[in-house]
């Protein structure tokens, strides 16, 4: 009946080409993270052992394994987290439920976004102007911590943020009418139904935090520190800043060294956002409203 | 925690009248309240806090040593000398030219992408696309630098055949791929954004996917997709590690691709740790710092605007 | 004038003076004085944007969740302006809303019943139990879900859902219920089901029930008010609202449905 007229026809055709085009442009983005995940396993592979991952570094870090940069990492991600979550979640907690749209708001907001866009290395000079030398934690977990946890800090109150805000304002009026405070609509309906959008921002910012180099460089990380860090006061290596140093600062280090370095690196952040789709997929599937 | 008094007496007793005492769970929700408020307020606090912290530092050499014909005249960087000049051109054109050509490099394929996997894609490919982008925003940058150093050097150096593969075309393509999955994502939102009715309408008309994607979509998400092309050019010239580790790190105002160049950011990380808290080098580094956050300051608050503007189409 | 000494007159429930309400400035009711006896069953009908729930919204001071929503003139609970009260939600506690659309909060179905009595403090599993019981029974929903009572509260069906709002209100134990259209998601079975509670609890609380349906008001009210575009046109007995007595031609006309 509908015949395609000659205009019809080229337009088809017009519209295949660029649906090719821009998956091939989609493509060319994509295979690069394949590519370095391929070549870091097949470079890094013959120097992983468990030997690696459990002995310390030796003859000047051109032998030996990671272990003390892999527990740096360890604390420096785990102390920055304990810093920044509790804080974060208030900041959402306060701009979801309880902040009131005027000027202070929109402040923050903006504040929020431009903390966000600050580069890490300007964070690291906060760090050691704030941190090391006024706050006289000297370079240490604490300060590399403290620094990494400012520059996590809008991450996780964004994505926190959304999490609290995807459960329906008709479930807090609910609560409301009923005579609950603020705070007891918040622990009793909005908490438990955003708990998984909450933790599905923190797990993606502990790979984020964990691959972070610059701001733990004159913080706390240090170029090679023969022992396990036994406190938050003590410096310590670090799995980015090792992936650094031996990279460009060592001479004599076997090829494949770097590589395992940096595979294990990736493995590791990557197993992390591996967690946070999966958290995420799970709690899509399973409807509650 | 969340006890008070159950409300008195029976129901019907009000004679009583509504009991109007504040309880504990009136004084939990105020201190609930006034401790969310300090974490709202955190953000402030902390930007301020950098502006203060890096301002400080940063005063010292802007009433000391600093000439600002010099600073920004000259590409003479030899702050260890025993005559130091602090020119930051040459820095200033390596972050610019790695930058720029990240950005030439990156903006075609993000917003290509963003259009295919918001316009095109469909169901799984789409999510399955989307989690690879997302995996590609994971690679810390240091991986990225150790990438530029170990797989792009070698294949530049045997591709364009020159004696160093380290610089601005290497670092311009680390950093494009670094700058791709925000700008990707972003664009994608400010797609998203687009309400479905115009797309309806036109396709009602009509209209191809592909002309609706040019003629209705596009011009309706642009002020969105300015805004992601803003942020990733914030973030590719905010980032430290990779470029520092790519960029061959040689103070150098380049005349080609395969020129070396140094970078304001990797300039801080390279030379922070060697030198003394409080000399004038030292301060100079913190007053590169304030430059590359007044810069990122604008360029967010700019995006900003940009994003404002979707919300009032 | 009344001079002399005059007997204690019992409290009102809830006494309106020029009692108004704005939403941006914008006027959707004005000029209300009504009074509501205690154990009173009011009914408020009404057209569409006549200003019905924006009164109830006043006596709960919902103001304080809706951005821009204003309260003017003087209303108060028990001879206690509601705009003078320190603590709300101890205002709140007292009075049972139940919605025109319903929500089964995301807790199972016994979670969402026992939330308000946890909430008061009441912790004995005993207790619980029984008010849960009780309340699910008052809204013709025990039957139907006394053996899940697991289930998510929010995936119950709309008039299951309406009638868990109900149990909930109920469950606050109230001295004041509120229902606004609370028959727009219930079929007319399970309406007139709970037309039977309201009747019930009339003995102990005093309930407004501001209704689409004309009929609802004279089967259940004792007094109905009629309000048009914002203002209160008048207030009487039902019986005599509906048998011809109204004063004003309007409220006749709404009623016998010529227009609405």
């Amino acid at each position: 009946m509908f015949q395609p007229t000659p205009v019809d026809l080229r337009n088809r055709a017009r519209e295949g080409l660029v649906r090719w085009l821009l998956l091939g442009l989609t493509l060319v983005i994509i295979l690069p993270v394949l590519l370095i995940l391929g070549v870091l396993a097949w470079k890094g592979t013959p120097a992983l052992s468990l030997e690696f991952l459990f002995t310390e570094p030796r003859e000047a870090m051109t032998a030996g394994g990671i272990l003390p940069a892999l527990v740096g990492t360890v604390w420096l991600v785990a102390v920055a987290l304990l810093a920044s979550v509790p804080v974060g979640v208030a900041a959402a907690v306060y701009l979801s439920e309880y902040a009131p749209d005027n000027a202070l708001t929109r402040i923050i907001n903006l504040a929020i976004m431009n903390l966000a866009g600050v580069p890490s290395i300007v964070h690291a000079l906060f760090g050691v102007g704030a941190f090391v030398y006024f706050f006289r934690f000297g370079t240490s977990i604490l300060a590399a911590s403290l620094t990494l946890a400012v520059m996590s800090l809008p991450v996780i109150i964004v994505s926190t943020r959304e999490a609290l805000q995807a459960v329906p304002r008709a479930f807090r009026e609910a609560c409301w009418a009923m005579g609950a405070t603020r705070w007891q609509t918040i622990r009793h309906v909005v908490l438990p139904n955003s708990v998984s959008g909450i933790l599905t921002g923190v797990i993606l910012e502990v790979a984020h935090t964990a691959g972070e180099t610059a701001p733990i460089m004159f913080t706390g990380a240090a170029f090679f520190v023969p022992f396990l860090p036994e406190g938050i006061h003590d410096q310590t290596m670090a799995l980015s800043l090792h992936l650094f140093i031996i990279s460009t600062q060592v001479p004599g280090v076997p090829e494949p060294v770097p590589f395992a370095v940096a595979l294990v690196l990736i493995s590791l952040v990557m197993s992390m956002n591996a967690a946070s789709i999966w958290v995420r997929t799970r709690l899509r599937r399973r409807k509650k409203w | 925690m969340s006890t008070q008094d159950r409300p008195s007496g029976s129901p019907g007793d009000a004679a009583a009248g509504p009991p109007d005492r504040r309880d504990l769970a009136w004084y939990v929700d105020m201190g609930v309240r006034v401790l969310v408020f300090a974490g709202g307020i955190s953000a402030i606090v902390f930007i301020f806090g950098i502006f203060v912290f890096i301002g400080k530092e940063g005063l010292g050499f802007l009433t000391g040593p600093f000439r600002p014909g010099e600073f920004f005249g000259s590409t003479a960087w030899r702050p260890t000398s025993d005559y130091p000049t602090y020119g930051i051109l040459a820095l200033m054109a390596g972050t610019a030219s790695v930058t720029g050509l990240a950005m030439l490099l990156a903006v075609p394929f993000s917003l290509g992408a963003a259009i295919y996997i918001a316009e095109f894609a469909r169901g799984r490919t789409r999510e399955t696309l989307k989690v690879l982008v997302e995996l590609l925003a994971a690679v810390p940058s240091v991986v990225w630098g150790f990438v530029g150093l170990t797989v792009v050097n070698p294949a530049i150096i045997s591709v364009f055949d020159v004696p160093v593969g380290l610089g601005v075309l290497n670092s311009g393509i680390i950093l494009g791929l670094m700058a791709t999955p925000i700008m990707t994502t972003l664009a994608e939102d400010a797609l998203k954004a687009v309400p479905d009715t115009y797309r309806e309408a036109a396709e009602a008309m009509g209209a191809s996917r592909l002309q609706v994607v040019v003629r209705v979509v596009l011009p309706a998400a642009r002020n969105g997709l300015v805004a992601a092309v803003l942020l990733g050019v914030g973030r590719g010239f905010g980032e430290t590690m990779a470029v520092l580790m790519a960029s061959g790190h040689s103070i150098n105002v380049p005349t080609s691709v395969f020129d070396s160049v140094r970078a304001l950011t990797a300039t801080i990380a390279a030379e922070l740790g060697e030198t003394a808290d409080g000399s004038d080098h030292y301060r100079a580094l913190f007053t590169i710092g304030i430059l590359l956050f007044v810069v990122t300051f604008a360029i967010n608050l700019t995006a900003d605007l940009f994003l404002r503007g979707r919300g009032r189409r | 004038m009344v001079t002399g000494p005059a007997p204690p007159a019992p409290v009102p429930k809830v006494s309106a003076r020029g009692l108004g309400v704005r939403f941006h400035g914008v006027p959707a009711l004005s000029g209300v004085d009504l009074d509501v006896a205690p154990r009173e069953i009011l009914g408020i009908i009404g057209p569409a944007g006549s200003g019905k729930t924006s009164f109830l919204r006043a006596i709960n001071r919902m103001d304080e969740f809706i951005p821009g929503m204003e309260i003017e003139g003087s209303l108060s609970l028990d001879g206690r302006d509601v705009r003078r009260f320190r603590n709300l939600y101890a205002l709140r506690r007292r009075v049972g809303v139940v919605f025109p659309l319903p929500v089964g909060l995301p807790l199972s179905v016994y979670d969402n019943v026992a939330l308000s009595p946890r909430l008061s403090g009441v912790r004995g599993k005993d207790e619980l139990d029984g008010i849960v019981e009780k309340c699910l029974r008052r809204a013709a929903l025990w039957d139907e879900v006394r053996d899940r009572l697991d289930t998510l509260g929010s995936l119950l069906s709309g008039g299951q859902q309406q009638r868990l709002t109900i149990a909930r209100a109920l469950s606050q134990s109230p001295d004041l219920l509120l229902l606004d259209e609370f028959s727009i998601a219930v079929d007319p079975v399970t309406t007139m089901r709970i037309e039977d509670v309201l009747r019930e609890l009339r003995e102990e609380v005093t309930i407004i029930l501001v209704t689409n349906l004309v009929q609802q008001a004279r089967r259940v009210a004792d007094r109905t008010a009629f309000f048009l575009t914002g203002e209160m046109v008048e207030v009487g007995p039902t019986e005599a609202l509906f048998e011809g007595g109204a004063r004003d031609p309007r409220t006749t006309d709404y009623i016998e449905g010529r227009f609405g």
